[in-house]
């Protein structure tokens, strides 16, 4: 009896993209934030290259208010499956004066990231980024390409896009211009939860609920820690929580959960009401947040 | 099917300004809980600060900037959302007049069309256009959703005018393997979109979501000969894989299995399928759409660009070829130019040979023509550097359908459907 095998098409795109990054460009860079939407791509990129290794590095842009058990994670995935992992740290911009810390209640070093990016793209002469970006994560992304040309200041022309006909999958680029790929542009945030559940993915232990100590404001869960600044009446209290993305502890809410495996976190994404970006505060600060930063070469 | 055995199916939706797409959008993500509370959140504040008295669910879906203040969409949006049987993906494609390159676009990706006509408007010329792009991306399952139908006291008779007015276009086209569905709905109100309505006793099929439902993804395959071109080739040189030479690709229109004769191209070289690699899976019999890795019994000469098709079902292999175009760029295509001509992942330069006709804009015959601009459609032949390995569009969409890519500032201008 032969075994007929079906695919996932969601899955069976995503390498096919992967597959045209490697094939198009000569030096491709997977961006890694140690958030499970990159380390879905992980995953995918080992598929994709299968029984070779994956043919491109990864690099991780460090704010330095990470939490620490996403940095511990990345070591750990990285050693085992024996990946070349390049870091470059914000706080080396700060210190080159190349941009400014933010001050204040929203303190964040969340945009700051992006000089760093930048300079990082120039350095290693990348010119394709693949990132874990997801078009149903916020109303601007719904229209971002799956190859979205970035010009040499890394911005985003939104209104000059080039029309993605097919899976024909357009690379061709200037020097100096480069491509940011989004392999799992059409997955959702359950898609992403089913399939690390289904494939058994190891994720940071900041994903399942623990005890934390954090503080309310604006009707949100925040951390808190150094790096966050909390005004002296904002109480801190011990809760238990999970976080749905994995971004700075400045940027990144938590959510009052009790979620402790990936069936719990399934179900709990199912019957939730908060959409994930809802627990990202920078996009809080206007409507037009996200398509104001993405202008400007954010990721 | 994805990992739940859900079946993923989707649709590219049409209308023109006004005819309440985004609304019927927002009303599809709404009645299946698919909006979040912050999403609620954001529509009710919006639709407050501008005065309405009611849910204004296009602010679901209108994602730009530039576009809230126009009030209108310019672009192609992926809305995506599911129920417990169907995941579905959305391309929100404009209906606007000079927007036929983005319907081309959303349609290229989707396998069903959702074309939305103002009970009030009845059938005009933007259906006319829409209805001809679905049937020249051979979109073989078209709804025709009447909408507004609460501001025609929702009439039988003001559907069947409509209904019949489209059947005369359908009459004159070429197309005829399409199946069209009519349905009346309210998408202000949510009539006939999720929930049966009270108010059209007489209409007695299905609801939109419900229609979407039945659908089988099976049934809308594109063609019935196994073309798989080659994206890459895995060489690992490790130890343990020191002779592995595997051409990975996603393969089209049909399965492939182990021990099947196989054809290279462009060399002509036979060889049989030893294995197909999934990951660390292996595989006998592999179904469309799957992105795998296949080896060969012989060392044969194959790397990106090549086709491996099944001995006996090789596709057309020529220099000159002739192609419906859809201009996609502001920059015209004309006589003499040369291009980058991109066919699913092989690329060879052309050059136009003739611009034969161009389709008069409201689409109702041809004209002749020197050269085509953005949202031009018309007939053209090429002369290309090298042969290219293709099927007519009509008999396989992946292997009948190509980009052109400007030399020189790399944009894609044109897409192509072979003849």
């Amino acid at each position: 009896m032969e075994n007929l095998f079906i695919p996932n098409p969601k899955e069976a795109e995503s390498i096919h993209i992967l597959r045209e990054v490697a094939a198009q460009f000569e030096r491709p860079v997977l961006l890694f934030s140690g958030g499970k939407d990159s380390i879905t791509l992980v995953r995918l990129a080992q598929k994709a290259f299968f029984p070779a290794k994956i043919p491109f590095p990864l690099l991780h842009v460090d704010t330095g208010h990470n939490f620490p058990e996403t940095i511990e994670f990345r070591d750990s995935l990285v050693k085992e499956l024996g990946l070349e992992l390049i870091v470059r740290n914000v706080q080396d911009s700060i210190d080159q004066g190349k941009v400014r810390e933010e001050r204040g209640r929203y303190a964040s070093r969340n945009t700051l990231q992006t000089t760093t990016l930048l300079d990082a793209i120039e350095e290693f002469k990348f010119d394709a980024c693949i990132g874990g970006a997801r078009r149903d994560e916020e109303k601007a992304r719904a229209k971002e390409r799956v190859f979205s040309v970035r010009d040499d200041f890394g911005q985003w022309d939104e209104k000059n896009q080039r029309p993605e006909l097919f899976d024909m999958l357009n690379g061709k680029i200037h020097v100096g211009q480069n491509v940011r790929c989004f392999p799992i542009s059409n997955w959702t945030e359950l898609d992403v939860w089913e399939y690390i559940r289904t494939e058994n993915i190891a994720i940071p232990s900041i994903y399942f609920a623990h005890k934390r100590e954090v503080f309310f404001r604006d009707g949100m869960i925040w951390t808190a820690n150094e790096h966050v600044f909390r005004e002296a009446h904002e109480e801190v209290v011990e809760k238990m929580v999970r976080f749905r993305t994995v971004g700075d502890m400045t940027c990144t809410a938590a959510v009052l959960s009790e979620a402790v495996s990936l069936d719990d976190v399934v179900s709990e994404i199912r019957l939730s009401t908060i959409s994930e970006r809802g627990a990202r505060i920078d996009d809080k600060r206007s409507e037009a947040a996200m398509e104001t930063r993405k202008k400007v070469g954010y990721f | 099917m994805d990992i739940q055995g859900r079946k993923l199916i989707k649709i590219a939706t049409a209308g023109s300004v006004d005819d309440g797409k985004s609304t019927l959008i927002g009303r599809l993500l709404y009645d299946t809980n698919s909006l979040t509370t912050d999403k609620i959140e954001a529509i009710e504040r919006n639709s407050r600060q501008r005065g309405y008295d009611y849910l204004d669910f296009s602010l679901a879906t209108d994602g730009l900037v530039a576009e809230r203040e126009q009030g209108i969409t310019i672009d192609v949006a992926h809305i995506y959302f599911n129920t417990d049987k169907t995941n579905f993906i959305v391309a929100d494609t404009p209906g606007h007049v000079e927007y036929t390159r983005n319907m081309v676009t959303g349609a290229s990706t989707s396998q069903v069309a959702v074309i939305l006509i103002d009970a009030r408007k009845g059938v005009i010329e933007q259906t006319y256009r829409h209805f001809f792009i679905s049937n020249l991306l051979r979109i073989s399952h078209v709804v025709v959703a009447i909408n507004k139908m609460d501001l025609v006291d929702y009439s039988e008779d003001v559907f069947l005018k409509i209904k019949s007015d489209f059947d005369a276009l359908v009459e004159k086209s070429n197309f005829n393997e399409e199946q069209i569905t009519f349905i009346p709905v309210s998408a202000l109100k949510g009539e006939n979109v999720t929930r049966k309505s009270e108010h059209m006793p007489w209409y007695l099929g299905n609801t939109l979501l419900d229609h979407l439902e039945i659908l089988e993804p099976e049934d809308l395959q594109e063609s019935s000969v196994a073309r798989f071109p080659v994206q890459y080739v895995i060489r690992p040189k490790t130890e343990a894989f020191h002779d592995f030479r595997g051409f990975s690709g996603k393969l089209y229109g049909h399965s492939l299995k182990v021990g099947d004769e196989v054809t290279v191209l462009p060399s002509g070289n036979r060889s049989k399928i030893k294995g197909i690699q999934f990951f660390d899976q292996q595989i006998d019999l592999v179904a469309p759409g799957s992105s795998v890795t296949i080896t060969l019994e012989d060392e044969v000469d194959c790397s990106r660009g090549d086709m491996i098709v099944r001995a006996g079902e090789e596709p057309s292999s020529e220099k000159a070829i002739s192609a419906t175009l859809c201009q996609v760029n502001s920059k015209a295509l004309k006589v003499g130019g040369k291009y980058i001509l991109q066919h699913g992942v092989n690329r060879v330069l052309a050059k136009v040979d003739q611009i034969e006709s161009r389709i008069h804009t409201d689409f109702t015959g041809t004209e002749e023509a020197d050269q085509l601009r953005l949202n031009d459609i018309g007939r053209v032949h090429f002369r290309l550097s090298k042969p290219i390995h293709f099927d007519s569009y009509q008999n396989s969409k992946s292997n009948g359908a190509f980009i052109l890519i400007d030399e020189g500032s790399y944009d894609t201008v044109s897409v192509g459907f072979i003849e």
